[in-house]
């Protein structure tokens, strides 16, 4: 079983990633055969069954609204890749 | 004895009694990894000055009276676990310069012990590998067969304490990459239950999955390093609140009133080397022989188990791995136009292969038609292997079972098929799909002369239990794999 190519392209769009033919072609089949094998997830009854996100049960972890130590402006921009004026600098995002 | 080839328990000893010193002890550990890791490959980063700067302080500690079991003992760190002005590369492009502004948790447990840390180590990209072929950065070696894999995702931690170039380390696992190297490698592995250890400056990989564990030269040092690291962290709220025990208080002589079970499905997995199943069968007889009672246990939904991890963690990952769009952190990429070209020309760029295909799978899996199918039928797939777990640990304290179906493959064998890749982990992903704890320690030796491991299975936050059978299977057959030839 294959991918379809576009279903792989319009995915990647959705992953903001970009890909050339060889990789859409590469990741088509291996994909293929992944989703193929996991088909067998189908023989499982799942009726009724309840979906577990979380393996441990916790309640809401709550804690008292106080502030506490936080990272300060210029910690929190130290890696990035370019920043100006206290802040991090981004491609025009709106016209 | 070189002063590199100590465990943490016997260096402890010998610094309390002001033996030796930590200086010597870290000098000793960093000259074999100048000696032997252009071979082996297993670390990103060596941080001497500064490990120098700590041993020092870890003497005048010990001078003081002022000591804890880890004080002065040589780490390394897998390569995801944040460390304050030191890069932390995950194994990626994309976080290749990224110097975290903070200390994961567990990190600075490990330094108010006074803990010495060496350096960080190789590892698959984000995690995502078995064998850490699929590091963006360097390729790490078995110290057993150099032509062979270490496993993965922590294969440089592995590789690291395998042959001797650290004293213990700290992995992650999200599907097997703390016990699998460690089966690999020879070494000893522990992953605790879901939430006993913070995550807290853990790159996120599956965030439902991860958890950070020891990986030791014995089983001792890995009730060690679980006193530190476990516990309740503010800052993971998926860190649970449960008290922590003395866990070496676990490792006493005798399993009598331990009941073992043993999953048939297991053992009749399609692929399971026979060399495999006859160590880990061999392994069983002498635990029985330490008192414990054997029967047997079946986990019916084991063969669901590969097919609902690679749906769920892909899942899991294509949403945490959105941020790294070039903005705050890590690599962007030069060649943009607009925002939006900006962000997949980075990503495309930063990521390599297999977390590109992670991603897609993902994304994939939770789209618009396809997350019913897929997400939420992994998810229910999920409990009923969930009840598999507790139904067995109704009449069973621990489980026994392979770690890996075969020992370390060669380098390049599975790289270019994914799935074969993935059905290699068919034995260690229950345990992070349950949430409970798992166990590797060295059991036996191939014919081929790499090392095979025992895996041991508890229900939640029974480590210590899991502990002590290791513990009560070490003293009975020893270290069967001793160490590798480095030929130094």
């Amino acid at each position: 079983m294959k991918i379809p190519k576009e279903d792989i392209i319009h995915v990647a769009g959705l992953a903001r990633l970009e890909m050339d033919d060889a990789a859409v072609e590469a990741f088509s089949e291996q994909l293929g055969k992944v989703l193929e094998y996991v088909e067998t997830l189908n023989r499982a009854d799942t009726q009724g069954v309840a979906p577990t996100t979380h393996a441990i049960f916790l309640n809401n972890a709550f804690r008292e609204d106080i502030q506490g130590e936080h990272l300060d402006r210029e910690s929190a921009l130290s890696n990035a890749p370019e920043k100006e004026d206290g802040s991090f600098l981004v491609p025009r995002v709106v016209g | 004895m070189k002063l590199y080839e100590l465990g943490i328990g016997e260096a402890h000893g010998l610094l309390k009694k002001k033996e030796i010193s930590s200086r010597e002890l870290t000098r000793s550990v960093l000259d074999r990894i100048a000696a032997i890791d252009d071979r082996v490959g297993a670390y990103l980063t060596v941080t001497e000055t500064a490990a120098m700067h700590s041993a020092e302080r870890a003497d005048r500690s010990i001078r003081s009276g002022q000591m804890t079991p880890l004080t002065g003992i040589p780490m390394a760190l897998k390569d995801l676990l944040c460390t304050q002005g030191v890069r932390t590369t995950c194994g990626s492009r994309m976080l290749e310069n990224f110097i975290p502004p903070y200390d994961a948790t567990v990190v600075a447990r490990l330094k108010q012990q006074d803990a010495v840390i060496v350096g960080k180590t190789n590892m698959d990209e984000f995690a995502m590998g078995s064998s850490t072929e699929n590091s963006g950065l360097k390729r790490t070696r078995n110290p057993w067969n150099l032509e062979c894999i270490p496993g993965g995702s922590s294969g440089g931690s592995a590789a690291a304490v395998a042959s001797d170039m650290c004293l213990g380390a700290l992995g992650s696992d999200t599907g097997g990459s703390i016990r699998q190297p460690a089966s690999h490698c020879g070494i000893v592995g522990l992953k605790p239950t879901y939430g006993r250890v913070s995550r807290f400056g853990l790159v996120a990989f599956a965030s439902s999955l991860d958890q950070i564990g020891p990986m030791t030269k014995n089983v001792a040092d890995s009730a060690v390093l679980m006193n530190c690291i476990s516990g309740h962290d503010p800052k993971d709220s998926t860190s649970v609140p449960e008290p922590v025990p003395d866990y070496p208080s676990f490792l006493t002589e005798g399993l009598e009133g331990v009941r073992v079970g043993i999953p048939r499905e297991y053992f009749e997995a399609e692929g399971l080397d026979p060399e495999v199943s006859g160590a880990v069968r061999r392994a069983v007889k002498v635990i029985e022989s330490r008192g414990a009672a054997c029967l047997d246990v079946s986990l019916p939904h084991t063969r669901f188990v590969v097919a609902a991890y690679y749906i769920i963690a892909p899942s899991e990952a294509s949403s945490n791995l959105a941020r790294y769009d070039g903005v705050k952190y890590g690599y962007r990429a030069g060649d943009h136009q607009d925002y939006l070209e900006m962000y997949r020309s980075t990503r495309s760029k930063g990521f390599g292969p297999e977390v590109q295909r992670r991603i897609i799978l993902g994304t994939y899996a939770l789209s618009a038609g396809y997350y019913d199918a897929y997400y939420r039928k992994a998810s229910q797939v999920r409990t009923l292997i969930m009840e598999d777990f507790k139904a067995a640990f109704g009449t069973c304290d621990v489980i026994l079972a392979p770690v890996a179906p075969t020992p370390a493959f060669a380098i390049g064998e599975k790289i270019d098929d994914p799935l074969t890749m993935y059905l290699s982990d068919i034995f260690t992903l229950s345990a992070n799909l349950a949430g409970i704890p798992g166990m590797s320690v060295p059991c036996g030796v191939s014919s081929s002369g790499l090392p095979i491991g025992l895996q041991v299975l508890g229900n939640h936050f029974n480590e210590g239990i899991l502990l002590k059978v290791a513990y009560n299977f070490e003293q009975a057959a020893g270290h069967p794999p001793g160490r590798p030839e480095m030929g130094v």
